[in-house]
């Protein structure tokens, strides 16, 4: 047994004394619970490194009153979720003002199947996981163009509609921005655009770099996360397309959203950032980092410090020597990433709603297809031609798109009578 | 200018960082190590575990000195505060006998009643302010919650009583300018 393998040992540990033909429906069903009881576990606690981080830059605390360090403050959130009272607003559409929050988490639990979170830890090994991706994943733009409709209210509809017009805008550098993978690896599974980083991955080439960044500005947007979060803007639309959500119906939008954003941060850690791939570290330097980490925390007791600290050492005498398993790097990299958004909601303020379709217009989607061109020149031509041609046409184009972008600076304005 | 665009972001996104950091403890190690320059980090006060110093003239609602024990009230129901008070929250009855006389008590009148409606009160101290008798002082009590507003925030006198000492307690240098007034006073009525 390895550590690499571990889950993948575990299930097949469990099922392996079933009937033959009970198997793949024994493995389908594991695989399911697994994902089933992990997606709202991993909603619970973005949303408390949400709330720590952004407080934390704010010179606050953030949660600190339920459980140690506030761990159980998403516990304590769900509770009051749940016992609220439940209102659908008079003339709604009581259908789809209950239908709209589940379609929008339906979805976004849906694209964890084809994630690949470590070797051998796909769900499903699709062959064109990424197409599955990209089309499930839109579909939440129905699901909150639904609730804002069916909620009869005028804040509502125009978060809708914002939500639309941004998603469907930032769709298409997002797409275009995946060409490249394509191109390079030459298949859609996501279990082999992983495979093919063995090498390098893609971030560290010019126009994975490039791609990765379009990637994960548009899925930001596409997740509606500040800076971009026209369609829930409070300052301005109340709180949008969710308005007229209360109590359980508006935790399952947020956690449609959060879903949603930590599979954005995964899939492109699939894609460019070399997916379960990672350094060939022993893994004691891990469990040794983890084991300071139990040491230090103050507010644990004694005891459950001791055991910890017992624990890490027991898996650095019987794990030490292997290598820091592939969902441990793939864990560690999207959460890395969702720090990144997290750091980006905590920086930036919302874009207006003309910057924000200029941005994706007028910026992105060029920079896009140009950088498709330059995939083409780092695949076709032979290694150094290739890559300073990619490099010269990526800078090239950003600095032009830059100048073209730029607004026109107006004379200052002469008041002839006045003067 | 493809530098001074993207200088901008990252140097917003390096200042949420370095504040970030700053609020741990090794975030700071980390600061000193490269030699940034760093503030205290976390300034919250966590309210009801760790409680605000505050300076000696904080207010908040008045209350009624006595000098020794409680019947001995510094008031003697001049009803000038009740005048004075901007929100009138302060409501006087001065005690009477049968006939309609005011009582005395050690030489004075006193307040039968001595009633603040802390709902009301906005602590501008304007009755101590007042008070030729350095009978009404502000106190610095603020964690005065209720579930009632009409019983619980409506302060008699037993309520409001509260001896020099604690005037003394709480604020000793204003204390200290008080008695030596109250003192001249004594002195120059007892030679006349």
């Amino acid at each position: 047994m390895s550590l690499d393998q571990l889950f993948v040992d575990a299930k097949w540990a469990l099922i392996r004394k079933l009937p033959e033909g009970l198997i793949p429906w024994a493995s389908m069903l594991i695989t399911i619970g697994v994902i089933g009881a992990l997606a709202p576990l991993i909603m619970m606690y973005l949303t408390w490194i949400e709330r720590k981080v952004i407080a934390r830059m704010q010179n606050r605390f953030g949660p600190t009153r339920v459980g140690i360090y506030g761990l159980m403050q998403p516990l304590a959130d769900g509770l009051k979720m749940l016992i609220k009272e439940d209102i659908v607003p008079r003339g709604a559409d009581p259908l789809l003002h209950r239908l709209a929050p589940v379609l929008a988490v339906v979805p976004a639990i849906l694209l964890f199947a084809v994630i690949p979170f470590g070797r051998n830890m796909a769900a499903v090994d699709l062959n064109v996981g990424l197409l599955y991706f990209l089309a499930v994943g839109s579909v939440g733009s129905y699901a909150i163009f639904m609730g804002g409709w069916a909620s009869r209210s005028k804040f509502s509809v125009l978060g809708a509609m914002r939500s639309v017009a941004q998603l469907i805008s930032y769709e298409v550098p997002s797409v275009l921005s995946v060409v490249g993978v394509m191109m390079v690896v030459g298949s859609l599974s996501l279990v082999d655009i992983v495979e093919a980083q063995a090498k390098g991955w893609f971030v560290f080439t010019p126009w994975g770099f490039v791609a990765c960044l379009i990637f994960f500005l548009s899925g930001i947007a596409e997740v509606n996360r500040t800076p971009f979060d026209m369609p829930e803007a409070e300052s301005e639309l109340v709180a949008g397309f969710h308005t007229e959500y209360s109590g359980m119906k508006f935790a399952l939008w947020y956690m449609g959203e959060f879903l949603e954003a930590f599979a954005v941060c995964a899939l492109t850690v699939t894609l460019f950032l070399g997916g379960w791939q990672g350094p060939l570290i022993a893994s004691w330097l891990l469990v040794f980092i983890l084991a300071i980490v139990f040491a230090t925390a103050k507010l644990l007791h004694p005891v459950i410090r001791a055991l910890g600290v017992l624990l890490m050492g027991g898996l650095a005498i019987r794990f030490g020597s292997e290598p820091i398993p592939s969902w441990v790097w793939f864990l560690i990299k999207t959460y890395a990433l969702v720090f990144v958004l997290v750091w980006l909601r905590g920086t930036f303020p919302r874009l207006r709603i003309d910057q924000l379709m200029g941005f994706a217009w007028k910026f992105l989607l060029p920079l896009a297809l140009v950088n498709i061109l330059a995939v083409g020149f780092w695949v076709l031509l032979p290694f150094p031609t290739g890559a300073i041609l990619s490099v010269v046409l990526l800078v090239m184009s950003v600095g032009c798109l830059i100048r073209l972008n730029h607004p026109v600076a107006l004379e200052p304005r002469t008041y002839i009578l006045a003067d | 200018m493809l530098m001074i665009i993207g200088s901008g972001v990252l140097k917003g996104l390096g200042v949420t960082l370095k504040t970030f950091l700053e609020t741990y403890p090794w975030g700071r190690a980390m600061l000193r190590v490269l030699g940034i320059a760093k503030t205290d980090g976390l300034v919250t006060i966590q309210y009801p575990d760790e409680k605000q110093e505050h300076s000696e003239r904080f207010r908040y609602f008045p209350f009624l000195v006595y000098d020794g024990t409680p019947d001995n009230l510094r008031c003697v129901a001049c009803r000038i505060c009740e005048q004075e008070c901007p929100p009138q929250c302060i409501h006087i009855v001065v005690a009477k006998d049968e006939q309609g006389r005011p009582l005395k008590a050690n030489g004075r009148t006193l307040p039968k009643q001595f009633d603040i409606d802390i709902s009301i009160c906005m602590s501008c101290r304007i009755c101590v302010d007042v008070c030729p008798f350095d009978a009404i002082e502000m106190d610095n009590q603020y964690e005065l919650s209720g579930y009632d507003r009409a019983g619980e925030m409506y302060f008699t006198k037993e309520k409001l009583l509260k001896s020099a000492d604690y005037f003394k307690s709480i604020k000793p240098t204003e204390a200290a300018v008080v008695d030596q007034r109250l003192a001249a006073k004594k002195k120059k009525e007892t030679p006349g």
